[in-house]
Parts: structure tokens; C-alpha cells; sequence
């Protein structure tokens, strides 16, 4: 009994000490979301909320309330904001199964072992240096291949294979609605390859944590490598699976040659029209969020987490 | 020879014949699965590295070789002159300096605040913890353009409290130094911080609690355990964060363009090139306009400059980045 006594108050200081480190350690991030992500974002909600008056010198600038005025605008009255919106929208409905299917094919076949896998993989991660910030703006922008090739075309009478293959089968008498979504799809292979480097990453180390001994035990047991592949590898990534949609999703919201990223920026530097752009910026976040969000809800029941 | 072949023949044909055609089916799909493998890798990897092709061999063009219909990749006049012109328009030694130290100081700056930030969720209990932890999840989530109007206004306005003010007279105008963006990178909000954060969380719990117990046990502090014992064994984990940070940092426009104006990068000069060769050619002939075709390769000419230091960092450091996060076991 005075044992227990003694033990107790010593235990409690132990946890209290870690405490207090673990918020020593911390403490770089909580001053900078406090001072640089909590009040920015309240900040910006007002603005959103207000007109924006910069006052030149000292001051700094004015909020005048004004209620939802910047909402409506950015809904009823601005031409491209809903537009460049829907689309993106709708743009991520097809991107980002596509980017999670290929990404995950492709951690598949790179985490079997053949020649050269080293640098295959070296190849597939590529994108992530060479489609980041600034590049991929630029490469979306450079005409001059497009352009050459139409005029080689205009000269010599060629043609795509894609194109001549789309009039081939479209004359075939094939549904060519379905026809032309592959189309689309073989379309945006590039982009969908290119956005999913850190994908394939992720896969690969969800499935190299996956242990041998049970496809051991499975192929054993007479199990195929199809049944292999549907009852242990794609539980066992579920978790992984959901991490990378998350990831997809929000990547994908963020790229900088978005339109809707591009419009907001552009209405804050080039028209410092911050309430508008505040306003924009709140819709596109909370567009982010709802998808998130409902998407997390939904799929995370079927998450496995194998302890 | 030829009797060691034919024998061997004999005795695979023999093996098949017990198994009842098995075992040469099994091979006949074994051999036909790698080569299809081979054809798919070897596509996307073509389909990755194609408009790297295309830019080199751009860049390498005379301009009467863009025009030409009957040049396709290989440049009839090979020159380096685009690359000189680029190097001349772009102050290219300058801008690659302070590229350079820019992406050092605050990759370096992003990870030691993040690796911190990510032992203390990692391996100790506090109260809020799932807050806390909660608020890193947000900090990747929003779009850094929804806090990005009020920070710019921030700095522009710079003031602790309105301490500042009360002693100058005036709000400090940041906007022109980067000692905003170091101060954002130092406390875990730079560019995908939240990232770096999250995983390095993630391999320190996958870390043994032994470790760390055994040096406590013989005296460490929180500190020193740290510093001495985990930083060590992080340091894959750390090496790939740091490498993105650098080269995320060397391409980003986004954040250059609010809190950068001051200092000219890489990446916020690229985009310029055409209209400078416009001017640059009109300084020398006094009129005349640069074809979109010529500006084209000079941008073209100009990513391969930005993007070859990063090659040059990635074919040397190939296993940060893609083998040791793959074989970190990272648990989700």
C-alpha cells in the first residue's frame, strides 16, 4: 500500500516531464500555425466577408463589411470562376481513380524483381523533379512541338496514328461514344503518368510491408496469384490505398497551373482585389474539404489495418 | 557442346513429359509475361522521358531548324547558341547562385523544424495531441492561396503585437527580403511542410521504443536521446524529405512570386525568356519581333538549364530518393 503511494506521484512526474517536452518539441509548428495559418485564415474569411482597402504608408489596410457580396460575385457575376470550378471539378472525377489504378499497376510490376528495376524505378520517379512548380506551367504553354507537328502535317500529308486509328475504327460502325472516352483516356495517359510518381512510392513501400510468409502460406493452401492478388496484397494496402487518394486528391487541387489556383492569384497580385480572391479561395477550399471529407467517410469503412 | 544441349533437351523434354505438358506451358507464359512486362515499362518510361528528349534537342537547334519540316529530333545545325543567349538573357550564373543558396537555406530550415516537430508527435504524450495533430492534417489541406492574401498583407505590414510600431512609428515592409519565407519554413509552414512532417511521424513510430528506453534508462534527457540515438537512425527518412524540400523549393514559382520579389530565381525568371528575347533582338536590330517558335526553344533551352542541376542532384542521390523511402516500410 505506502509502496503504491510512493510510485504514483513519481509516475505522474515522469508523464508531466514528457509532456512538457513533447510540446518543447513541437512548438516551432504551434507559433507557426498560430501566427502564420489560424490567423490568416480567420483573416481571410473577414476579407472575404468585406471590401479591401489597402491604405498606403502606415496603416496597413480597411475592412468594410459587407456580407456576402465577393460570394455572390464569385457565383453570379464573374464569367469563369464557376466554370474553371466545374471543371476542375469534374476533371478530378476521372483523374484521380485513373492515377490510383495506374499508380498502383505500376507498383505492382515494379516490386516484382527483373533486370534493370533500379532504374526503371529511377525513370518512373523522374516526374515528380520534372513536373514540379514553375515546369509544369511551361510545358502545358509549349506550342512550339504542337506547332511543328501541325506543320509537317500541312507539308507532308501525314497524320497521328492516334488519329488515323480513331477514323479507321469510328468507320467501323463501333459505338463511338464508348470509343471516344479511350480516346480521352490514351489522351491523358501523360498526365496521368506524370502526376503519379510519389503514388507509385507510396504503394511500393506499403507493399513491401506486406509479409512474405503469407502468400507462402496462401500459394501452400492452393491459392492462385489472382486470389493472391484480391484477398491478401489489396487488403493489406487498403490503408495505403486511402492515404494516396487523400494525397491525389489534395495534390491535385494544389497544382499551381490549376485555373481556378491561377485566377485566384492573379485577382490578388495583378488586381489586389483581395476580397474577391479571398472569397474564391474559400469556395475552392471548402470544395476541397467536402470532398475529402465525404470521400474519407465513405471509404474508410472498408479500410483494413492489419496489427 | 552441341551433345551437352541436345542432352539437356532430352532430359527438359522428359521432365515435360512427366508433368504432363505443365512445366512448358508454365514456361511458354512465364517468358511471354516478362515480355509484355518489358514492352509496358519500356513504353512509359519512353512516354516519361519524351519531352525531356524533345526540349534537348530543341535546344540544340539553329533557327532556321525549327522551321524545317524535314528535321524531326536530330538538329541539322547543331549550335550552342541558344544556351548562350539563354545563359546572357537570363543572367544565368547570378540567378543559379541565388537559386542555389535560396533552396538550401530553406530546405535546411524546413526539415530540421520538421523532424523535430515530427519526433515530438511521434513518441511523446501530451494533452491535445489529436489537435495538434489535427491542425498538421489542415496545414496540408488548405490551398496555400486561401492564406495567402492575408499573409502577403502580413508582411507587408510586418508588426509582433504592434510592439513595433509602437516604438518606430511605422509597420516593417518584409516583402521585399526573404526573412518572411525563412520564418515560414523555420516554423513548419513553407512549401508541403505538413508533408514532411507527417512523414517523418510516420517512420519514427515505426522506430522501437527499446531504443530509446535503453538510453533513458542510462541517462540520456529527452534531448540527447534525440539528438544521439534517433537522429542517427532517421537519417534515410530525413535525406529523401530534404531532397524533395530542394527540389520542390528549386521549381516552385508560387510562393517566389508572393514573398520573393526581390530576389530573382530560377523559377520566377523562366517564364519571361520570350519577351526578353523580344527586347534583346530589337536592342540589337532596332526592330523586328522574336517568332513564338524561337521563343519557344529559347524557354525550352532554358528549362533544360533549370532542370540539370536538379538531374545532376538526382542521378547521384537516385536511393534517397526513390529506395530508402520505398524501403523505410512507411505505415500509414
Amino acid at each position: 500500500m505506502a509502496k503504491t503511494k510512493v510510485a504514483k506521484p513519481k509516475h505522474k512526474n515522469l508523464g508531466r516531464k514528457k509532456a512538457i517536452a513533447g510540446y518543447i518539441f513541437i512548438s516551432p509548428f504551434i507559433i507557426g500555425f498560430l501566427a502564420f495559418m489560424l490567423k490568416p485564415l480567420c483573416e481571410s474569411f473577414m476579407m472575404s466577408l468585406s471590401d479591401v482597402k489597402v491604405v498606403g504608408g502606415k496603416g496597413g489596410f480597411v475592412l468594410n463589411f459587407w456580407g456576402l457580396k465577393n460570394f455572390k460575385q464569385a457565383f453570379l457575376v464573374d464569367a469563369e470562376f464557376t466554370r474553371f470550378l466545374t471543371t476542375e471539378l469534374t476533371t478530378m472525377l476521372t483523374h484521380v481513380p485513373a492515377t490510383i489504378i495506374i499508380s498502383f499497376f505500376m507498383a505492382l510490376i515494379l516490386n516484382q524483381s527483373f533486370k534493370g528495376r533500379t532504374l526503371a524505378r529511377a525513370i518512373f520517379f523522374l516526374p515528380v523533379i520534372l513536373s514540379s512548380g514553375v515546369l509544369v506551367g511551361l510545358e502545358y504553354n509549349n506550342s512550339l512541338l504542337s506547332g511543328m507537328e501541325e506543320y509537317i502535317k500541312e507539308n507532308t500529308n501525314a497524320s497521328e496514328i492516334t488519329a488515323t486509328l480513331q477514323s479507321i475504327l469510328s468507320t467501323t460502325g463501333l459505338g463511338s461514344r464508348y470509343l471516344e472516352t479511350v480516346y480521352n483516356i490514351v489522351n491523358s495517359l501523360y498526365d496521368v503518368v506524370i502526376a503519379s510518381g510519389i503514388q507509385i512510392i507510396i504503394f511500393l513501400s506499403g507493399l513491401q510491408t506486406i509479409p512474405k510468409s503469407m502468400f507462402e502460406a496462401a500459394t501452400i493452401e492452393g491459392c492462385t496469384a489472382w486470389e493472391g492478388f484480391w484477398k491478401i496484397t489489396l487488403p493489406m494496402v487498403s490503408s495505403v490505398i486511402l492515404v494516396n487518394v487523400i494525397y491525389t486528391i489534395v495534390d491535385f487541387f494544389m497544382k499551381s497551373n490549376s485555373q481556378v489556383m491561377t485566377k485566384i492569384t492573379d485577382t490578388m497580385v495583378m488586381r489586389l482585389d483581395y476580397g474577391f480572391s479571398a472569397a474564391m479561395a474559400w469556395v475552392y477550399f471548402l470544395a476541397v474539404m467536402l470532398i475529402i471529407g465525404l470521400f474519407s467517410l465513405i471509404t474508410s469503412r472498408w479500410v483494413y489495418y492489419y496489427e | 557442346m552441341s551433345k551437352k544441349l541436345s542432352q539437356r533437351w532430352s532430359h527438359f523434354l522428359e521432365r515435360n513429359k512427366k508433368s504432363g505438358g505443365y512445366l512448358l506451358k508454365k514456361i511458354i507464359m512465364r517468358r511471354l509475361y516478362s515480355i509484355a512486362r518489358a514492352i509496358l515499362i519500356l513504353g512509359l518510361c519512353f512516354l516519361i522521358l519524351q519531352p525531356l528528349f524533345n526540349k534537348l534537342s530543341a535546344s540544340f537547334m539553329a533557327e532556321k531548324d525549327l522551321y524545317d519540316p524535314t528535321i524531326i529530333v536530330v538538329p541539322r545545325n547543331p549550335t550552342l547558341d541558344n544556351y548562350k543567349i539563354a545563359a546572357y538573357l537570363l543572367d544565368y550564373w547570378r540567378i543559379l547562385r541565388n537559386t542555389l543558396g535560396l533552396s538550401l537555406l530553406a530546405s535546411f530550415a524546413q526539415v530540421a523544424c520538421c523532424t523535430l516537430v515530427g519526433y515530438g508527435f511521434a513518441r511523446f504524450k501530451f494533452p491535445l495531441k489529436r489537435l495538434w495533430f489535427a491542425c498538421v492534417i489542415l496545414v496540408i489541406v488548405v490551398p496555400p492561396q486561401t492564406i495567402m492574401s492575408s499573409l502577403y498583407l502580413n508582411f507587408r505590414f510586418f508588426d509582433i503585437f504592434g510592439i513595433i510600431k509602437a516604438i518606430t512609428g511605422s509597420t516593417i515592409n518584409l516583402q521585399n527580403s526573404i526573412i518572411p519565407y525563412i520564418m515560414l519554413c523555420m516554423t513548419g509552414m513553407g512549401l508541403k511542410s505538413g508533408l514532411y512532417i507527417f512523414l517523418i511521424r510516420q517512420y519514427f513510430r515505426g522506430v522501437p521504443k527499446e531504443l530509446e528506453e535503453a538510453a533513458y534508462v542510462d541517462g540520456c534527457g529527452n534531448f540527447q536521446t534525440f539528438v544521439r540515438i534517433m537522429l542517427p537512425d532517421a537519417t534515410p527518412i530525413i535525406t529523401s524529405c530534404f531532397l524533395f524540400a530542394f527540389v520542390w523549393q528549386w521549381t516552385d514559382n508560387f510562393y517566389a512570386r508572393i514573398f520573393l520579389k526581390g530576389t530573382s530565381l530560377l523559377a520566377t525568371e523562366l517564364p519571361a525568356l520570350p519577351t526578353r528575347l523580344t527586347d534583346y533582338i530589337i536592342s540589337l536590330t532596332g526592330s523586328g519581333k522574336a517568332s513564338t517558335a524561337y521563343g519557344m526553344a529559347m524557354i525550352s533551352t532554358g528549362m533544360v538549364m533549370t532542370i540539370i542541376p536538379l538531374l545532376i542532384i538526382y542521378v547521384i542521390a537516385q536511393k534517397g530518393f526513390v529506395e530508402s523511402l520505398s524501403q523505410t516500410g512507411l505505415k500509414m
